[in-house]
C-alpha cells in the first residue's frame, strides 16, 4: 500500500494550513461566501440542504486501518457518528460546521488524507479496481497508475479550472470493477505484441443528462507515457471544450462533436508538441511507487478444513460464502465483500462502530487494506481462508454481512432529496422500499445477479443510465415520479438503458421492480441474468407487465 | 492606474507599468501600449517601427500561436481572464513558456484573484493586475505556500519526483 512519504505529508500539510487560513477569512468576513465559494469546493466542502457536506478523498478506493478509524473519529466527533461512501469512492460526511472543517482537515492530514480535488471543475479523485492486488485476472496492479495519476493531478496548475469536472479511472483486468466506459478518462491495461504493457485509452464517457459510453482513441499506449499523453488530453479538452454551457461543458460533448477520430487527432498532435521526458516518470520513480504496493502472502493449501466445516455446519454462511467471497491470485485466501446494503439501511451509509470494526478486522485479517467500491460496498482484499468464518462472525454481528453482493438489494443510490440541492426526489427511500420487498434471501438468490440504481436527479450520481433496472427521480408539478430503464450496464459491454414507459410515483415504483422481477422469473431461459433476458425480449414484456392496470 | 505586481526570482515586488492598455475603439496614446490582437494584426508592424514597445492581449478563445512569428518583437502578452473560472490561459501560457521559448513578460489581467497565483505563476506568468486588491505580500505569500509540487509546468520548481531521486 501506498504510504505517504515526507514530501506528500508536507504537502497535504500545507493544503490543511491553507485552508485553515481561508475558513478563518470568511469567520472573519474579510471575504463573502461568493468568493468563498471556489475556495471550499477546492477543498471538497458543499453547502448543502442542511448543512455543510464535506467530501473526502479516498484515493482508487484504498484504506489502511489506522485511516478508516480516523474517519471513524471524525464521523463521530464532528458528524451524527456516520458517513456515506459514494459510487466515486469518496466519503462523505453530510452534517458539517463550518468552523471545524480546518481541524478536520488537519486530521485528515495526519494521516495522509484530505479533500483536495473532490469537487470543482477539476481531475478528481482517481478511482480503480478496487480487486487490485488480490485478483488473479489482472494484468499488473493498477494502483501503481492510479498513484502515478493521482500525483500528477494534484493541484495541476494548468488543470484547476477546467470546462468542467474530470474523472479517471483505471482497470487492468479483463472484468471491469470500475465503470471505465463511463468515466472522462477510462483507461485498460493491455499487453502488446511484444509482450509490453500499455492503455486502451478511453475518453469521453460519462452520464448526466447526456449520457455517452466512452470511445478508444488509443489501443495501445506504452505505459511510461501515460502522464504525458493525459496532459496532451487535457489540454485539448481545456482548450476547446465548450465552457458557455454547463450541460454540455464535460469532455464527453467535445469528443461526440468533434468525433472520437479527430479528438484522437488533435491528442495525436498536442503529444508531439509536448517534451514528454520532462513530463513523464522516469523509472526510479515508478519503480519507488510499484515498491510500496508489494505485499507478501504465506504460502498455504489452496483449501481450508476450518472454512469447510465452517460452511456445512451453517447454511447462512454457506450463503454468504457463495455472494461475497471471491477467489484470491493467492492459495489459501479470499476477497471477503462487506455489504453496506442490508435491507431498510440507507445504501452506503456506514457507522463509526460499524468503521471501526472493519478497521480491526483489516488489521488483523486482511494486510491492514480496506478496499471501497463503487457500487457502495466495502471490501477485505487479502483474507486467510482459514479466518473467513471469524470474519464474517464478526461483520454478521455489526450488520456488515448482508450476502447480497450484486443481488437485486445490493441498490446503489446517491443521496437524493433527503441531502442534495440539486435533487428533485428521493432515492434512499425508493430503495429502502425495493429491498424490503426483496429482504427474504432465498428470494433475493434466487432472482440472481440485478443491479438496481437510483438518482434524485439528472446529474446522475447514482448511475441510473448504466442500471439493469435504471430509476431516476424527476420532478412532476411538485410531486416525486420515477423514471424506469432497463438493460444498462457500465462493464465490458457497456451499455445505457432503455426507457421503459411513463414515469410512476413514488408508490408504485417498488411494485413495478417485483412486476419486471416477474416478468423476467418467467422469461429467462437456462442461466440467463435479468441482463440477459432483457436483452434477448427487449422491453415489451416488462412494459406490459408494469402498465397493465393502466391499459 | 490598476495595481501591477511583478514576480522577480520568486519575490512579488509593487512595480510601475510602464504600458497603457488601449482598447480597440480607442485612439492610441503614445508611449507603450497594450492592444488586442486584432489591432495588433492590422497596426502591429507600424507601432513596432515608431520604436516603442508593444504588448498583445490575447482573450481565452485567442490562442498563443497566433503569435508564433512575433514573439520576439513583443515586449509582453497580457492574457485576460473575464473570469476566473475561464482556465484556457493557462494553457496559452505554458505553450507561450514552453513551446515557443517566450521570454518576455507574460501578465494576468482582468479577474485575477489571490487564491490563483499559485496556479498562474507555475504556468509562466511573471506580472499580475490582481482584481481582488491583493498587496505584493499577500501575492508572494499564496505563491510559496506549497513546499513541494507534484509536476513539471513551466516554472523551475522541482517536481517531487526529481526531488525523490536526489
Amino acid at each position: 500500500m501506498y504510504r505517504y512519504d515526507a514530501i506528500d505529508k508536507e504537502f497535504v500539510a500545507d493544503r490543511a494550513a491553507e485552508f485553515r487560513e481561508q475558513v478563518n477569512r470568511r469567520l472573519a468576513g474579510e471575504i463573502t461566501e461568493d468568493q468563498f465559494k471556489p475556495i471550499r469546493l477546492m477543498n471538497g466542502l458543499y453547502l448543502q440542504l442542511h448543512a455543510y457536506m464535506l467530501r473526502i478523498a479516498i484515493p482508487y478506493g484504498t484504506l489502511e486501518s489506522r485511516q478508516l478509524r480516523r474517519l471513524a473519529h471524525i464521523a463521530r466527533t464532528y458528524d451524527k457518528g456516520y458517513g456515506h461512501f459514494t459510487t466515486r469512492t469518496n466519503l462523505q460526511l453530510h452534517w458539517i460546521k463550518l468552523k471545524d472543517a480546518p481541524e478536520i482537515l488537519d486530521q485528515l492530514a495526519d494521516v495522509g488524507m484530505h479533500a483536495i480535488q473532490t469537487s470543482g471543475n477539476t481531475i478528481r479523485n482517481v478511482t480503480a479496481d478496487p480487486y487490485a492486488g488480490a485478483t488473479a485476472d489482472e494484468l499488473d496492479d493498477p494502483r501503481v497508475w492510479a498513484e502515478t495519476v493521482r500525483q500528477w493531478s494534484t493541484l495541476h496548475p494548468e488543470f484547476s479550472y477546467l470546462p468542467r469536472k474530470f474523472k479517471i479511472a483505471v482497470t487492468a483486468a479483463a472484468k471491469d470493477r470500475t465503470a471505465t466506459k463511463i468515466y472522462d478518462i477510462g483507461l485498460h491495461l493491455r499487453r502488446g505484441r511484444g509482450g509490453e504493457l500499455g492503455f486502451e485509452v478511453i475518453v469521453g464517457g460519462g452520464l448526466g443528462r447526456t449520457p455517452h459510453i466512452g470511445s478508444t482513441i488509443r489501443e495501445f499506449l506504452p505505459t511510461r507515457h501515460l502522464l504525458s499523453y493525459l496532459e496532451a488530453i487535457l489540454r485539448v479538452y481545456n482548450r476547446h471544450g465548450r465552457r458557455d454551457n454547463i450541460f454540455k461543458a464535460r469532455i464527453k460533448i467535445l469528443v461526440a462533436t468533434l468525433g472520437a477520430e479527430e479528438f484522437a487527432r488533435q491528442v495525436d498532435e498536442e503529444w508531439a508538441k509536448i517534451d514528454t521526458s520532462r513530463i513523464d516518470l522516469p523509472d526510479t520513480e515508478l519503480a519507488r511507487i510499484r515498491g510500496e504496493f508489494t505485499a507478501s502472502f504465506e504460502t498455504l493449501p489452496p483449501s481450508s478444513a476450518v472454512l469447510e466445516a465452517a460452511k456445512a455446519a451453517d447454511p447462512a454462511f454457506a450463503r454468504f460464502l457463495r455472494r461475497n467471497v471471491h477467489p484470491h491470485k493467492q492459495p489459501g485466501y479470499a476477497i471477503v465483500d462487506v455489504s453496506l446494503k442490508t435491507p431498510g439501511q440507507t445504501p452506503g451509509d456506514m457507522t463509526a462502530e460499524q468503521m471501526e470494526l472493519v478497521a480491526d478486522l483489516a488489521q488483523r485479517y486482511s494486510g491492514d487494506d480496506v478496499r471501497v467500491t463503487y457500487q457502495q460496498n466495502l471490501l477485505l482484499p487479502h483474507v486467510k481462508l482459514d479466518d473467513v468464518p471469524e470474519v464474517w462472525r464478526q461483520l454478521a454481528e455489526a450488520g456488515l454481512a448482508t450476502p447480497n453482493i450484486d443481488l437485486i438489494t445490493d441498490i446503489i443510490a446517491c443521496p437524493g432529496l433527503d441531502y442534495c440541492a440539486l435533487a428533485n426526489a428521493r432515492a434512499i427511500p425508493i430503495a429502502q422500499h425495493i429491498a424490503e420487498r426483496f429482504a427474504d434471501p432465498d428470494r433475493a438468490e434466487l432472482v440472481g445477479e440485478l443491479n438496481i440504481k437510483i438518482s434524485g436527479c439528472i446529474n446522475a450520481c447514482g448511475h441510473h443510465h448504466v442500471g439493469h433496472i435504471g430509476i431516476l427521480g424527476v420532478d412532476k408539478k411538485g410531486e416525486e415520479f420515477y423514471q424506469i430503464t432497463l438493460g444498462g450496464t457500465p462493464e465490458e459491454q457497456a451499455a445505457l438503458g432503455q426507457a421503459l414507459g411513463p414515469a410512476l410515483p413514488a408508490t408504485k415504483v417498488a411494485e413495478a421492480v417485483e412486476q419486471m422481477v416477474e416478468v423476467y422469473l418467467e422469461e429467462r431461459k437456462d442461466g440467463e441474468r435479468f441482463l440477459d433476458t432483457f436483452r434477448r425480449t427487449g422491453v415489451a414484456p416488462f412494459k406490459e407487465a408494469v402498465y397493465a392496470d393502466a391499459n | 492606474m490598476p495595481t501591477l505586481i511583478k514576480l522577480q526570482g520568486g519575490r512579488a515586488v509593487l512595480a510601475n507599468d510602464a504600458f497603457t492598455h488601449v482598447d480597440d475603439d480607442q485612439s492610441l496614446p503614445p508611449g507603450d501600449v497594450i492592444i488586442s490582437l486584432t489591432r495588433f494584426q492590422a497596426d502591429g508592424e507600424r507601432l513596432l517601427g515608431e520604436g516603442r514597445s508593444v504588448g498583445v492581449r490575447l482573450e481565452p478563445n485567442e490562442e498563443a500561436e497566433a503569435l508564433a512569428y512575433d514573439l520576439p518583437r513583443l515586449a509582453l502578452v497580457a492574457l485576460a481572464f473575464p473570469k476566473f473560472r475561464d482556465g484556457r490561459q493557462y494553457s496559452n501560457s505554458r505553450v507561450l513558456r514552453e513551446r515557443f521559448g517566450f521570454q518576455g513578460e507574460i501578465r494576468a489581467v482582468g479577474d485575477v484573484l489571490r487564491e490563483q497565483a499559485i496556479f498562474m505563476a507555475r504556468c509562466g506568468f511573471d506580472a499580475f493586475e490582481p482584481a481582488d486588491g491583493s498587496t505584493p505580500e499577500q501575492w508572494e505569500h499564496v505563491t510559496r505556500r506549497f513546499r513541494h509540487v507534484y509536476q513539471p509546468a513551466a516554472d523551475d520548481r522541482t517536481p517531487a519526483f526529481v526531488e525523490r531521486g536526489r
